[in-house]
């Protein structure tokens, strides 16, 4: 409950920021929201003697339509998210996964891209960010690049964000024709993170068949994945029950599926193949309209 | 090194030089001298620290003080008005949303944003949002009484 | 407005006269208390179940900016924390309020940092290095009794504190010899962590000037404390020490026992001359609170042709953690056996208990405390046989309940309980009617069709409470006489403060006892002043637990309003020259029958009373009365609990759709506040059924040690309770009331579990042992399908 002592920075912005974290580098901690740095700061597991807090460089928190996408800034609090108008009728899903998250107090403070950055294998919004092919935009001391979400995610709370990075802004591709989405999770009964966590995003054309899919599994393993066999499974097929059912099936398959207090290997592979299906049936329903 | 902060809390400007550790509960409960709000664990699980920050329910064990440095902060202690009790308050009193009353204060924040945002809540709305604040004797139901008078009650004001 | 009683408050729902402190945030608890000086105390922890302290390196830490001391197990020279309750051939092992030696669980306190600041003790305590030489851990209560388990205490043979039994071995073994079926089931009653939601604190002040020591504690009996520690811990006299329970959040038991950090605490502030102060944190409650249940049972009820009890054989291996908690051996011996007969006739029972050492926290009493171990033993059983014998379960109970018995002729079990009343049937029949029972199976089995998994759970159960007679409790080991103290002490003006042993930490005793002083001095509500919580107002008390304070800690200031108002009548008459027997006393004021007009208000009396001009001949001025009610049987409340739970086949978690309770606690002060304890109950047992679990690995490490991983019910997993009332009053007391702080949670576990299993059924489940996981559920259902 009470923190070891550091430093506290807060640059004005970005590139104040990247210079803090140049000069620091490892005894430096980026603090966003601080809903996963804070607690492990109390606890004193994490110590770091620089904290550069992100909140006060203006610019970073946005929900806007760019070229295709929607662009929301990482320090976007996951309230603005649940509660967007643009994200409602355009992404929903980001919305619902958001109310999801914590409890409403987390959301007012947490943000997406401290969520995104920190990687924590059993939060939620990874699998509804892997379901929509996001990219996310990092920002060093070179200029901005582009990092694929399949690229974004490495292991355990680690992501391709480079130590001399900030991620400044996620992209989520605008949904096109008849699409639907779902994120549904098991939630932890005391932290109400996803004990299994599964996102869906499907596209169907005008005959019914799906042209488009994207699942993502989060809380099984160490790291939220792509289950790419259950996508394998829907694209070029009517979405019929059978078909859902067969390939929620494979949901469990490229998952590091780690047992713990809340379930072993055998019933968190259940609960991805469970959870998959009925985000898929949710999301076939929704794009059937 | 300490740093300089300065907030308005319930009204009233505060400002003290804290060091960057210190959590802005810690800062409420010990420089401010506002004992409403509580600490009821170190995991930021159980909301009994919950204050409003410029208008939002944020858990004040889970800030430092430093980072509510300019911020407009509203206590338990800042919820009456010239002595006459929030109708969330009088709910609590009324429907015996309370034992203990330790969880209290921060379940009463945790309604103000609620109600804010969900002015006629269903019960099923107001369990879901009452999930980052933990109850050890009432069982919740009383609570969910309170908070569904205080609805109807501020309705009928409006 | 005046609350008045226009006729009598016994029994109206009075709103909380504590709550407006507690929802304008001014409540006063130990956490808020700021003296002048303070210090702030950190604890350094054992990592390790079990270890040999080879050194202890301070140096670094009396380095740290704002560090005043550290004090080692060397340095704090007290008695040992001692235990309140001595079983036969009991074996107490040493516990000293710092680690000496050796630590034997995670989270022991071995040494204590005080400093200027909370933030630099803390940097203290971590800069402290101690040497340790693991050992092996043992935190099973069964397997701590194997050979070749590790040993906690040289001088304890095999981890055993005690072995105590209950009952009538021979004829237990002769009634299951002759049984026509035996139901038998293993189980484990879980450990769970309490979590009051306000973490214990201590606030410790000696004043070098005055050489006394005001201590500020959550404690839930402040007199209980005062006594430990002065006597037994300190060595000081009792006159030299106060102690303080002002606003305490919540105590469910866990609040009862004097701990190690508030006696080192006095002694730091002894020693540096200065208040310290010391405020859990939430993970040091849960490796450092005394932790409840955790027995494992083998459990067997034997039954004759016609479906009717004829014994019940119990086998229990007991918890107590890794020292002796100051009421731990009560717990699981007869807090327990005792309630075996639950509310049925059983001709004979015989209970064995083990009381174990295991490298974890102490065990002890936690809301419930035996009776919840207890009845969930007897109400699994039930269900059980129910299963086995074909018959629905709410017929075997009828079947063997206990006839009603309201004449004010105890039933005696063969348990050593005698119950002061009881008519368990009407409760039953309410509670079926209220869930709609009949209808509820048939959609039961119409959802059965359909793939639903609906489980229908009933709980039958009684629990004694309002503890004791004190010459029974002595007589079964108590080191305190469990009486309570109650005192009226009339103001001149009429207004009264009354002085409590009993201590509300949530119970609401400013209204309770409000509405009876109301009612019997017939003054305003807002004249009449509840005073608990201080040693130094209060004369000496008990305080609160087990259900006792209505019953007891209400009788005794019943008794005293009887003797002011004894003494207020000689005045009245004396002042309207009239005779004592021709005296009404009706509204707050004294008439003469028959003569209406002469009489002869509550005020006008004290008023004299302490004017003394004019009372009669001899009689001392003044008008107070202090009473020591010392019961004569426990209370033993009753009711029927249903529950009708939905499982999700597909992942095993378990939806509560309805519960419903019908409690008899005898007569009722006030409903509402009793409604709210019930809820509560109700709450914490589901969460034993369903979520909490205290977890020790293999390896001894608490993994179950926050927020995080301990799940307590939230608000989002529970239904609106559905409750109603039976009220047998209680012979026992003069208010005819029973204890109804336990009676949820001891019924909810069993009501909840029996809704699972009769759930899982149609899959062939006859049990599981709690918490009911997702997984668990959905295993046993799986499972069933292959």
């Amino acid at each position: 409950m009470y923190p070891a002592a550091f430093e506290y920075h807060a640059p004005a912005s970005v590139r104040e920021a990247l210079g803090l974290l140049g000069q620091y580098k490892d005894d430096a901690k980026l603090l966003a929201g601080g809903h996963s740095l804070v607690p492990m700061m109390k606890l004193r597991l994490a110590q770091p003697k620089h904290l550069i807090d992100l909140k006060k460089i203006p610019g970073l928190s946005y929900i806007k339509e760019d070229g295709g996408a929607i662009a929301i800034g990482a320090m976007t609090t996951h309230w603005q998210v649940e509660s967007s108008a643009l994200l409602k009728q355009k992404c929903p899903v980001l919305s619902e996964t958001a109310a999801v998250i914590g409890d409403p107090a987390v959301r007012n403070l947490g943000t997406i891209g401290g969520s995104l950055a920190h990687a924590d294998p059993a939060a939620d919004m990874p699998a509804t960010i892997i379901a929509h092919g996001a990219e996310f935009v990092c920002e060093g001391p070179k200029g901005r690049r582009t990092v694929k979400v399949d690229d974004w995610f490495l292991g355990l709370m680690s992501t391709a964000v480079k130590e001399d990075e900030l991620l400044v802004e996620v992209r989520v591709p605008l949904w096109a024709g008849k699409t639907g989405g779902a994120y549904l999770k098991f939630p932890h009964p005391a932290s109400r993170f996803a004990v299994v966590g599964a996102a869906a995003v499907v596209t169907l054309d005008g005959a019914g068949k799906c042209t488009k899919a994207g699942v993502g599994i989060t809380g099984a393993g160490i790291k939220a994945v792509r289950a790419r066999d259950v996508e394998a499974g829907l694209v070029g097929k009517n979405l019929d029950q059978a078909t859902i059912e067969a390939a929620a099936a494979k949901a469990a398959e490229g998952v590091d599926v780690q047992a713990d207090l809340q379930g072993s290997v055998e019933y968190k592979s259940h609960l991805c193949r469970v959870f998959a299906r009925r985000a898929l049936e949710a999301a076939v329903k929704r794009a059937r309209g | 090194m300490k740093l300089p902060v300065k907030m308005t809390i319930n009204g009233q400007t505060t400002s003290h030089e804290v060091e960057p550790r210190l959590l802005l509960v810690h800062y409420i409960r010990e420089n401010v001298g506002l004992t409403g709000t509580h600490v009821g664990c170190d995991t930021s699980q159980c909301g009994a620290c919950t204050i409003l920050m410029n208008g939002q329910a944020v858990k004040a064990c889970n800030l430092f003080a430093v980072q509510a440095d300019g911020a407009s902060i509203q206590t338990i202690e800042g919820l009456a008005k010239n002595g006459e009790l929030h109708p969330i308050q009088q709910g609590f009193w009324e429907k015996h949303g309370l034992q203990c009353g330790f969880c209290t204060p921060g379940m009463i924040m945790a309604a103000c944003q609620l109600l804010e945002r969900y002015p006629t809540p269903t019960e099923e709305q107001i369990r879901h949002q009452l999930e980052g604040n933990l109850c050890r004797c009432t069982g919740y139901h009383n609570i969910v009484k309170a908070i569904q008078w205080a609805a109807e009650t501020m309705a009928a004001k409006k | 407005m005046a609350t008045v009683a226009e006729d009598r408050l016994f029994g109206k729902s009075i709103k909380r006269r504590e709550d407006p402190r507690f929802i304008t945030g001014r409540g006063q608890y130990v956490d808020d208390v700021k003296l002048p000086g303070m210090t702030y105390a950190a604890f350094v922890r054992s990592p390790h179940p079990h270890a040999v302290i080879k050194g202890i390196d301070a140096s670094a830490a009396r380095q740290v900016p704002g560090v005043i001391a550290v004090y080692t197990g060397e340095d704090v020279k007290v008695g040992g924390l001692p235990c309140g309750w001595m079983l036969p051939d009991i074996k107490v092992p040493p516990r000293p309020a710092l680690a000496s030696g050796k630590v034997r669980y995670v989270g022991e306190p071995v040494a204590i940092v005080v400093a200027e600041s909370v933030y630099a003790a803390k940097d203290g305590a971590e800069a402290v290095r101690v040497d340790y030489q693991p050992l092996k851990a043992t935190v099973n209560p069964k397997s701590a009794h194997d050979k070749g388990a590790p040993k906690l205490f040289d001088d304890i043979p095999d981890n055993q504190c005690f072995y105590w039994t209950i009952g009538d071995k021979a004829a237990t073994e002769a009634a299951f010899k002759s049984a026509a079926t035996v139901v038998r089931q293993p189980l484990v009653n879980q450990r769970l962590i309490p979590n009051a939601m306000e973490p214990r604190a201590c606030v410790a002040s000696f004043s070098p000037a005055m050489g006394d020591l005001t201590l500020w504690v959550t404690s839930q009996n402040p007199h209980v404390h005062r006594l430990l520690m002065a006597a037994f811990i300190l060595g000081i006299p009792e006159t030299k020490m106060r102690v303080i329970a002002p606003d305490v959040g919540g105590g469910f038991g866990s609040k009862i026992f004097v701990y190690n950090e508030e006696v080192v605490a006095c002694w730091a502030s002894k020693t540096l001359g200065r208040p310290v102060k010391w405020t859990a944190e939430r993970r040091e409650s849960f490796m450092n609170d005394a932790h409840g249940r955790d027995h494992v049972t083998e459990a067997e009820m034997a039954f004759d042709r016609d479906g009717k009890i004829t014994g019940l054989r119990v086998k229990t291996h007991a918890a107590l953690g890794a020292y002796l908690s100051t009421f731990a051996p009560l717990i699981p011996s007869f807090l327990y056996g005792p309630l075996l007969s639950g509310v049925y006739k059983i001709p004979v029972i015989f209970c064995e208990v083990w009381g174990m050492l295991t490298t974890t926290a102490p065990v002890d009493a936690y809301r419930g405390a035996g009776r919840p171990e207890a009845t969930y033993l007897v109400e699994r059983l039930m269900d059980r046989a129910a299963d086995q014998l074909g018959v629905d379960p709410t017929e075997l109970r009828r079947r063997n309940f206990i006839p009603k018995f309201t004449d004010g002729t105890p039933y005696q079990t063969p348990v050593a309980f005698a119950y002061d009343s009881g008519d368990y049937e009407p409760a039953l029949r309410r509670a079926l009617q209220m869930a709609g029972y009949d209808a509820l199976r048939k959609e039961q089995e119409l959802g059965r069709k359909q793939g639903r998994l609906i489980g229908i759970g009933v709980t039958t159960y009684i629990e004694a409470c309002g503890p004791a007679p004190s010459a029974v409790a002595g007589s079964l080991g108590a080191g305190a006489g469990l009486w309570e103290s109650g005192q009226v002490r009339v103001h001149p003006t009429g207004a009264v403060s009354v002085y409590t042993g009993s201590h509300s930490h949530g119970q609401g005793h400013e209204t309770t006892f409000a509405q009876l002083v109301a009612d019997e001095l017939g003054i305003p509500m807002e004249q009449i002043d509840i005073v608990h919580g201080d040693t130094a107002q209060i004369p000496f008390g008990m305080g609160t637990y087990g259900s006792r304070s209505a019953c007891v800690g209400g009788s005794a200031i019943f008794r005293s309003l009887e003797k002011v108002k004894e003494k207020g009548r000689k005045i009245a008459a004396h002042l309207l020259e009239a005779g004592e027997q021709d005296l009404v006393f009706e509204k707050g004021a004294w008439s003469v029958k028959g003569a209406p007009g002469k009489s002869k208000a509550w005020g006008e009396v004290a008023l004299m009373a302490y004017l003394a001009h004019n009372i009669p001949q001899g009689m001392e001025p003044g008008l107070e009365a202090t009473s020591f009610y010392d019961p004569t049987n426990f209370t033993f409340p009753f009711g029927a609990h249903v529950a009708v739970v939905e499982i999700d086949p597909d992942t095993g978690h378990v939806k509560i759709l309805r519960y419903v309770a019908v409690d008899d606690v005898g007569r009722v002060i006030n409903p509402m506040i009793v409604d709210g304890m019930v809820h509560g109950g109700i709450a914490q047992g589901v969460g034993q059924a369903l979520w909490e679990h205290g977890i020790y690995g293999e390896d001894g490490q608490l993994v179950t040690g926050s927020m995080m991983d301990y799940a307590l019910p939230k608000a989002d997993q529970l239904p609106m309770y559905e409750t109603d009332r039976t009220v047998t009053p209680s012979p026992v007391n003069p208010l005819g009331v029973k204890g109804a702080g336990e009676t949820g949670t001891i019924a909810s576990t069993p009501t909840i579990v029996n809704a699972v299993i009769d759930a899982l059924s149609g899959q062939g489940v006859t049990h599981l042992d709690m918490p009911l996981t997702a997984e668990k559920v959905w295993k046993a259902a799986a499972a069933s399908r292959k």
